[in-house]
């Protein structure tokens, strides 16, 4: 369903510019959950990003679907893939109602049968019809959160990419956003696509991880041996031993190493 | 802890207005802080921001902010004016607030809104808040100062917002700092490492720190003292090793939410909520 | 549906329709708008000026404004002419209430010119950046450069005076600041998740642009202009006491100021009523201007 064939992404250009990502390759399947982990700053956004089509790579090939993206993409391969963003606050337009955030992708696409798709995309992320007419504002962070997933939803797309979905969520939200998560995947078919830097929350979701470190996919891995601790790339390590909690010894050793 | 304490809070009470009636955000909260790391957990909307903001008297209006005793030091809070507020703040308290993209002004670029902070509080010329500024990039191990330097908050990832939201904080030194989910947007490696930082802090510098956040495995691990809130009360406080053995089925249904590496559930038990438990039962 | 409802209707925290969401959410504004007296009060000023300008023949007598009474000249204030009459008998009350359609056709005029220039420049800026960003940001500077009252000099001398010249002369120098606004508030918000949300469902830039840049932009470009209409009527005003504006008899406000300096010391009400006048409406407009700020800043945070 995704494949990339070594994909590198530049910010900026002449001297200033630097790759966040450089030299990604790695396949899913149909109906699998990925997960892509790594450092901050290591590139997981941009990798996002760029199998989205919000930025154009420099050098590789982007496949979704069996077909190879243009650097411009059409409505219909737009369509294709959707992203949920972290930040639940600034994903949605301040202005807008949650009816007038879901209608207008219906309307960019050309979708009929607006009326009914609404309500069906609110009642499948979990949200009452008195949700329908709010403002952002009078939403709280895991019910935006449910917006942005119905909003990316609403348009039938195969693909769904999920940048940190619930790292601004609380637990209990999150395991609620989760559960919706696992859900659709089920019913839907969904292939998704998820960054999260909480590794129980990937070997929750996905069957297959990739590490990421300064713009490089170190390791591809299974997330039963992510669990196990069956891996060898010694960046994968560390973010497994960070993750068991915070440890004294472990954060003194960091940061001789940093 | 060692000497007095830094900050004592006594029925501490956060009331919001409205036309549908008055929100409690905070009820009756009482706690001391040392020189120690005390961990505020709870659910969205427990009130555990409201709380950090009543002591920064960032609370806004029309909030209402009332206590029984809210001192910092020798310094009595409930009295102090705004003005005397401002002087407080980034100097003797700090705040790392929640969301950094809205902390960081868009348009300035993140070296100067650290080093405007550092001239603002400690003084002296641009050409050493640049230094201490760097300087402080550097400490929140942040890998190129002086590209970051000039970049602009839309410009760097997430975790590195964070980052410089927590250099801009640490700045000026302060004695109290209340990191509101400092280290949401961070990986794991670096969020040990910001934490290391403020874990040098409380003891190298004997600054407070009062450390808000919904990832309890984290707080258990870092902290001294773990107060849970439930609907704008404090239902139970435990030493943060013990709180994996905590008694209260609020807490208990936080720990279960949790997924864990290694124990793979197809759905995770979600959170079944007691209205007894805003009563402080 | 009785006031108890309506008022319960509107700020229904679960409103049922796309209709009640949005006059939910205008009424709550003009409930946070409310509270500040001094802004009602500009915002009562402000409407003064629009009804007396659409209801000027019914307030007074047109006849009184422009017809020249010499027997009756320089009169003070009486029952007949409650602000008395000028050096050529017209009554100065129906001279302020005609000039206020004047006032308003300036106030309108510019507004139409300096809010689409202004967003027709700053948008793209601030959205596309590169190049467009530099060509159009020069393109501002060079008309920030331009002195605003040399140049409307300028245009009227080159045009001949008149009141259209002396508003295209003054919205040509004022639109570059709403310019930099509108690109300063696009350069925010184009990175902003939901307009990358909108990217990723196939929005064309110009559809972005409009549907969701505009909506934020706007807030500030009107408060901005409501603040600097003070400072344009006085620069109108301006022109017209230089005879560079509205020519007579038409009754602007700047130059009845400007005709009445001569017997200022004698006849004091001739330059001074028509001065109160700006005085009040500017005044208005910047109350005005400053309530909406408050509001809209209450509204961000
Ligand atoms: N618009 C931009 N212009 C210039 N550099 C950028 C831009 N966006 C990202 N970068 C740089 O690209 C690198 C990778 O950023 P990215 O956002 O992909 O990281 P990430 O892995 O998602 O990190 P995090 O977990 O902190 O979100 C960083 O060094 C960042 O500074
Ligand atoms: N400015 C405000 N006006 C009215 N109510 C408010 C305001 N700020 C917060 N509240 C209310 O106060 C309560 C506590 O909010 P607070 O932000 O302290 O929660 P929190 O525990 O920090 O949650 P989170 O984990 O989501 O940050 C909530 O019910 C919230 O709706
Ligand atoms: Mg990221
Ligand atoms: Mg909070």
């Amino acid at each position: 369903m995704i494949r990339l064939d070594r994909v590198t992404v530049r910010y900026g250009h002449g001297r200033n510019a630097i790759a966040a990502a450089s030299d990604i390759s790695f396949a899913v399947a149909p109906g699998a959950a990925f997960g892509l982990v790594g450092e901050s700053g290591s590139g997981k956004s941009t990798v996002l990003r760029s199998i989205a089509g919000l930025i154009p790579h420099a050098e590789g090939q982007v496949q979704l679907g069996g077909a190879a993206m243009p650097p411009q993409r059409n409505r219909a391969q737009r369509r294709l893939v959707q992203m949920v963003f972290q930040d639940p606050y600034g994903s949605l337009h301040p202005n807008q109602t949650v009816d007038q955030a879901l209608a207008s992708p219906l309307r960019i696409q050309g979708l009929d049968g607006g009326e009914q798709r609404i309500a069906t995309a609110l009642r499948e992320v979990g949200l009452g019809p008195e949700h329908r007419f709010r403002f952002p504002h009078q939403l709280s962070g895991g019910q935006r959160q449910r917006v942005a997933i119905a909003r990316a939803l609403i348009v039938a797309p195969r693909i769904l990419l999920l940048d940190e979905p619930t790292s601004a969520l609380d637990v209990s939200v999150q395991a609620e956003i989760l559960n919706l998560l696992v859900r659709l995947r089920r019913e839907r078919g969904l292939t998704l696509l998820m960054v999260s830097h909480d590794l129980a929350v990937i070997a929750h979701l996905c069957d297959r991880v990739g590490v990421m470190q300064h713009g490089a996919l170190v390791e591809l891995t299974s997330s039963d041996a992510l669990a196990a601790g069956a891996v060898t790339h010694p960046h994968t390590l560390e973010l497994l031993r960070s993750n068991a909690g915070y440890d004294m010894r472990g954060a003194e050793a960091a940061r001789f190493e940093a | 802890m060692s000497g007095a304490p830094l900050l004592c809070v006594r029925n501490l009470r956060v009331t919001y207005p409205s036309a549908q009636g008055d929100t409690h955000a905070v009820r009756d909260v009482s706690f001391t802080l040392g020189r120690e790391r005390l961990g505020i957990v709870g659910e969205s909307g427990s009130g555990k921001s409201t709380t950090g903001r009543a002591i920064m008297g960032l609370v806004p209006p029309p909030g209402r902010v009332t206590a029984d005793e809210l001192r910092l030091g020798e310094l009595d809070l409930c009295r102090l004016s705004e003005r005397g507020f401002r002087q407080l703040r980034g100097r003797r308290v700090a705040m790392v607030l929640q969301d950094p993209k809205y902390a960081l002004n868009p348009v300035m670029s993140i070296g100067r809104q650290i080093s405007e902070t550092h001239r603002a509080h400690v003084g002296g010329g641009k050409p050493a808040a640049r230094r201490a500024a760097l300087e402080m990039l550097e400490a929140v191990r942040i890998r190129d100062p002086e590209r970051v330097f000039t970049l602009f908050p839309h410009e760097v990832s997430g975790g590195m917002g964070q980052r410089a939201m927590i250099a801009m904080m640490l700045i000026a030194n302060p004695e109290v700092l209340i990191a509101d989910e400092p280290t949401s947007a961070l990986d794991a490696t670096i969020q040990t490492q910001v934490l290391a930082i403020l874990d040098e802090l409380v003891r190298g510098r004997g600054m407070g720190l009062i450390l808000i956040s919904h990832n309890l495995h984290l707080v258990s691990a870092f902290c001294d003292r773990v107060l849970v809130m439930y609907a704008g009360r404090v239902v139970e406080t435990c030493e943060a090793g013990k709180l994996r053995e905590a008694k209260h089925p609020y807490t208990r249904g936080l720990l279960d939410a949790l997924p864990e590496l290694g124990r793979r559930r197809e759905l995770l038990p979600q959170l079944q909520r007691d209205p007894a438990w805003a009563d402080g039962a | 549906m009785s006031g108890v409802t309506l008022r319960g209707w509107l700020l229904d925290a679960a409103p049922a329709s796309r209709r009640q969401a949005r006059f939910g959410r205008w009424y709550r504004t003009w409930l946070s708008f409310q509270n500040n007296s001094l802004a009602v009060a500009g915002l009562l000023i402000v409407l003064a000026l629009v009804l007396s300008a659409i209801g000027a023949p019914l307030i007074a007598d047109p006849q009184a404004a422009i017809l020249q009474h010499l027997a009756q000249r320089l009169q003070p204030g009486s029952a007949a002419h409650w602000f008395g009459t000028d050096e050529l008998g017209r009554d100065i009350f129906a001279r302020i209430v005609f000039g206020s359609r004047i006032t308003l056709t300036i106030v309108a005029l510019v507004s139409a010119i300096v809010v689409p220039v202004g967003l027709g420049i700053g948008l793209p800026a601030g959205y596309f950046g590169g190049v467009v960003d530099a060509v159009l940001m020069r393109l501002t500077d060079i008309f920030l450069a331009f002195p605003r009252l040399v140049l409307a000099l300028a245009f009227a001398a080159a045009l001949g005076p008149g009141i259209e010249n002396a508003v295209i002369a003054i919205a040509l120098t004022a639109w570059p600041p709403y310019a930099r606004l509108a690109r300063a508030e696009t350069l925010t918000r184009r990175n902003a998740e939901f307009v990358q949300a909108a990217v990723l469902q196939g929005a064309s830039p110009i559809s972005i642009l409009f549907r969701q840049i505009v909506p934020l932009c706007l807030p500030s470009v009107v408060i901005r202009l409501t603040l600097d209409m003070a400072g344009i009527i006085i620069t109108a005003a301006g022109l017209g006491f230089l005879g560079l504006g509205a020519q007579p008899p038409a009754p602007e406000w700047g130059a009845m100021v400007a005709s009445g300096r001569q017997v200022l010391l004698d006849q004091w009400w001739v330059a001074t009523i028509p001065g109160i006048a700006i005085f009040i409406t500017s005044v208005g407009f910047n109350l005005l201007g400053d309530g909406l700020r408050d509001v809209a800043d209450a509204r961000s945070s």
